[in-house]
């Protein structure tokens, strides 16, 4: 096959480009510029975007054997993925932007531009495998790595993307593993640090950074019975399941500490309350997309796990198609969902679907807002 | 085997000059020295400048050697204003164009952040062509706040060239020192320094089968400007640093062999492109060629695709071991939408889609049929892909 590696520059992707070289297909390395402003050397634990990724992207190429090439997607990026990411925020919502990059850059954007210039298949440095079922199908499971998994973050893939998607590393034990590997094929990326921070915010301040881009505009803090408690230089700031950084004056009644359980942009309050108020024991998103193939008979509930978060543990749920909205009811209760995170469905390994989530149900009846809470 | 369509970007090295090059090399002595070591070094370095001053058509002291065409247009522009600024501080004034080459462009964004410079642009049209009849009215009323003009010669995406005399002949009712950067003309078209009224012009070795890292700001005897680097002295106080004998001799004879060769290439080069340009607008009506109806140089031809990237052709191409430009400069290996495009009224979308095909003296006819042959299918599959980058 004819296949173009995707090289942020980090030791994932170019230990994914050797192996599919040496799997036996013609690859191409290409590294995405996503920013128009790329700085010139790394910095904090952002893992690409700047030159000195970009340059150690081709240094890893060269090493490998491959031809190699930037490929422009500053302005796709900024409009489907950062100008998503401040508009999700404007509305009280909590955007996961990697997701978002790979739904519509890496396996749209740069997919489709491969396709037409005759590649066959991208091939990423992301943690997680494909298989086939016994007709053919293929399926999305999580990787070997449970550690690094990245399964997550690629549940938006559909059935069509899986067919020219290809993830070499995630048959791999660990990320050691990986380095070892990257070593031992004289990569100089070998010991580069893991990026974890959103990488066009620079040094991983996201509320300073929004706030520059939103504003921000005081407004109060209130309890679940809508008592004043404190004050807020701007809602965007804060994430539901939010401890940190409240600065009541004022302690509790029960004196346990208390959690943003919601962020109203319209009346622009933030609602504080018990940890226990967080805990969420349904999900329903409109817009859920299949990984692979459809479940059978999707409108009857099934027995699946659910995982809310890219590093998060995944809970056991009850899940169906109810009215054209993907419904999950948790077996236990999570803390801390907004609307705006994604759910991944997961049948044993394998990523069945996912989606936004638009509307959680609380566990504690007293929430006052009602029983839902519903997004934008 | 492939082929090289990239000439404007740099050439290879003339055997000739490669043989001269590495024979000085290996020639002991640094040409500041006293002793007879030196001197044979010195000797080399000023056989080297006496033969391009006759290339260029200057006076043999009105050659200073630099490093290249960056580091000469940064001596030329930011030397002239602050001389100019500093003999009035009322001349703070730099006309240009936008557009110029970076290393033009990107000297001045820095004079008017950090020295108070102002810069003006002469009009461009959709051609490329640039209105002097606006510099002539704008001079009547300003000249006295002009330090400098810096007009390239022929432009190196699109090879516009634009008419230095006519500027030159403007700026001298007012004393205005005119720098041009002639690196994409120079050992293309005719470039008589003495006869260009210039008081500053930028050339380069590399592309006219020299080496890379040798060039040259032709300074007229009487245009003052400050140095930028600072040391011991050497080209006329100009440009402090060893100066580098083997560099300046490849480049003497690369220039000389040019000039030589001059006409016939011009027409050489002319019939390839005529014959380029007729069968790659023939592939499809979405492809045309860039400031058809301006003067330009025989060498560059500059073609403008719609709804496809530039980037997609030049992958698709490299595919097939032709390689070629868009013509824009590129920053770690993205290519932006060219800015000279988008001076000259194009969108940035349209500023997108270019295919720079630039011929040197190693380029034939069966170069051409090459990428004619290749053309039609990387076209079909970048409009394909269309701008789906952006």
């Amino acid at each position: 096959m004819k296949v173009l590696a995707a090289m942020s520059g980090g030791v994932d992707s170019a230990v994914a480009a050797a192996r599919a070289v040496e799997a036996g297909h013609e690859v191409v390395g290409v590294h995405l510029a996503l920013s128009r402003m790329p700085g010139t050397l790394r910095t904090g634990s952002r893992g690409c975007c700047t030159i000195e990724d970009s340059m150690d992207a081709q240094r890893a190429a060269n090493l490998i054997g491959i031809p190699y090439y930037v490929w422009d997607f500053s302005e796709k990026f900024k409009a489907e993925v950062v100008d998503d990411f401040i508009s999700e925020y404007e509305s009280g919502r909590t955007p996961n932007p990697c997701m978002r990059c790979n739904e519509r850059i890496k396996f749209a954007a740069l997919l489709e531009k491969a396709l037409a210039l005759g590649f066959d298949a991208v091939c990423t440095g992301h943690y997680a495998s494909i298989f086939s079922d016994d007709e053919g199908n293929l399926e999305l499971h999580r990787s070997m790595a449970l550690a690094k998994d990245q399964s997550y973050v690629l549940g938006v893939l559909t059935a069509d993307q899986l067919k020219h998607s290809m993830f070499p590393i995630g048959h791999t034990a660990s990320k050691d593993e990986i380095r070892a590997e990257a070593a031992a094929r004289g990569l100089s990326v070998a010991a580069k640090p893991d990026s974890y921070d959103i990488c066009f915010i620079p040094e991983g301040d996201t509320q300073d950074w929004l706030a520059e881009r939103l504003g921000s505009t005081a407004g109060e803090i209130v309890d679940m019975e809508g008592n004043v408690l404190g004050n807020h230089q701007g809602a965007h700031g804060f994430t539901v399941g939010q401890r940190k950084g409240l600065q009541l004056g004022k302690p509790a009644v029960d004196g346990k500490p208390r959690y943003v359980l919601s962020v109203d942009v319209i009346s622009n309050r933030v609602v504080v309350g018990p940890q226990q108020a967080l805990a969420v024991v349904e999900l329903s998103g409109d817009k859920f997309t299949w990984c692979g193939k459809p479940k059978d008979n999707p409108e009857t509930f099934f027995d699946a796990h659910v995982q809310v978060r890219a590093h998060g543990e995944q809970v056991p749920a009850s899940v169906a198609v109810v009215d054209g909205a993907l419904v999950m009811r948790l077996e236990e209760p999570i803390l801390g969902v907004a609307p705006g995170q994604t759910a991944v469905v997961y049948l044993g390994t394998r990523v069945l679907a996912q989606t936004t989530i638009d509307r959680t149900v609380s566990a504690v009846d007293a929430f006052s807002t009602g029983s839902a809470s519903a997004g934008a | 085997m492939s082929v090289y369509l990239d000439n404007a970007a740099t050439t290879p090295v003339r055997p000739e000059v490669l043989t001269e090059y590495t024979k000085y090399l290996q020639l002991l002595g640094n040409p500041s020295s006293v002793h007879t070591s030196g001197q044979q070094v010195r000797q080399a370095l000023e056989e080297a400048r006496e033969s391009l001053a006759k290339t260029v058509d200057c006076d043999r002291s009105e050659v200073l050697f630099t490093a290249g065409g960056t580091e000469s247009t940064n001596l030329a522009i930011k030397g002239i204003f602050w001389q100019r600024n500093t003999e009035d501080s009322k001349r703070n004034v730099i006309i240009s164009a936008g557009t110029e080459h970076h290393c033009v462009i990107d000297p001045l964004e820095w004079l008017e952040s950090y020295q108070g410079a102002e810069i003006v642009l002469v009009p461009v049209n959709f051609e490329g062509e640039l209105d002097l009849s606006w510099l002539s009215e704008y001079l009547i009323t300003n000249h006295d706040k002009v330090a400098l003009i810096s007009l390239m010669w022929a432009n190196n995406e699109t090879g516009v060239i634009t008419d230095i005399k006519a500027v030159t002949a403007i700026a001298k009712a007012y004393s205005i020192p005119v720098h041009s950067d002639a690196v994409a003309a120079f050992g293309h078209m005719p470039t008589s320094f003495r006869e260009s009224g210039l008081a500053a012009m930028t050339i380069s070795a590399h592309k006219l089968g020299g080496p890379v890292g040798v060039g040259a700001l032709i300074v007229s005897r009487n245009t003052k400007l400050v140095s930028i680097i600072h040391g011991g002295g050497q080209e006329r106080g100009m440009r402090s640093g060893t100066m580098n004998a083997p560099a300046a001799k490849a480049f003497a004879l690369a220039a000389a062999v040019c000039q030589q060769n001059l006409q016939a290439e011009i027409q050489r080069t002319r019939k390839l492109s005529e014959r380029l340009i007729a069968e790659v607008t023939a592939i499809t009506p979405s492809i045309s060629l860039t400031a058809a109806k301006a003067n330009r140089l025989a060498n560059i031809t500059h073609f403008t695709l719609e709804s496809a990237s530039g980037e997609s052709l030049l992958f698709l191409l490299d595919q097939k071991e032709i390689f070629v430009s868009t013509g824009s400069a590129c920053q770690a290996g993205v290519n932006r939408p060219s800015h000279v495009l988008t001076a000259m009224g194009r969108t940035e979308d349209q500023a997108k889609g270019c295919l720079r095909i630039t011929f040197g003296h190693e380029s034939s006819e069966a170069d051409v049929a090459a990428i004619v042959q290749e053309l039609p299918a990387a076209i079909d599959s970048a409009l394909k892909a269309g701008l789906s980058s952006q």
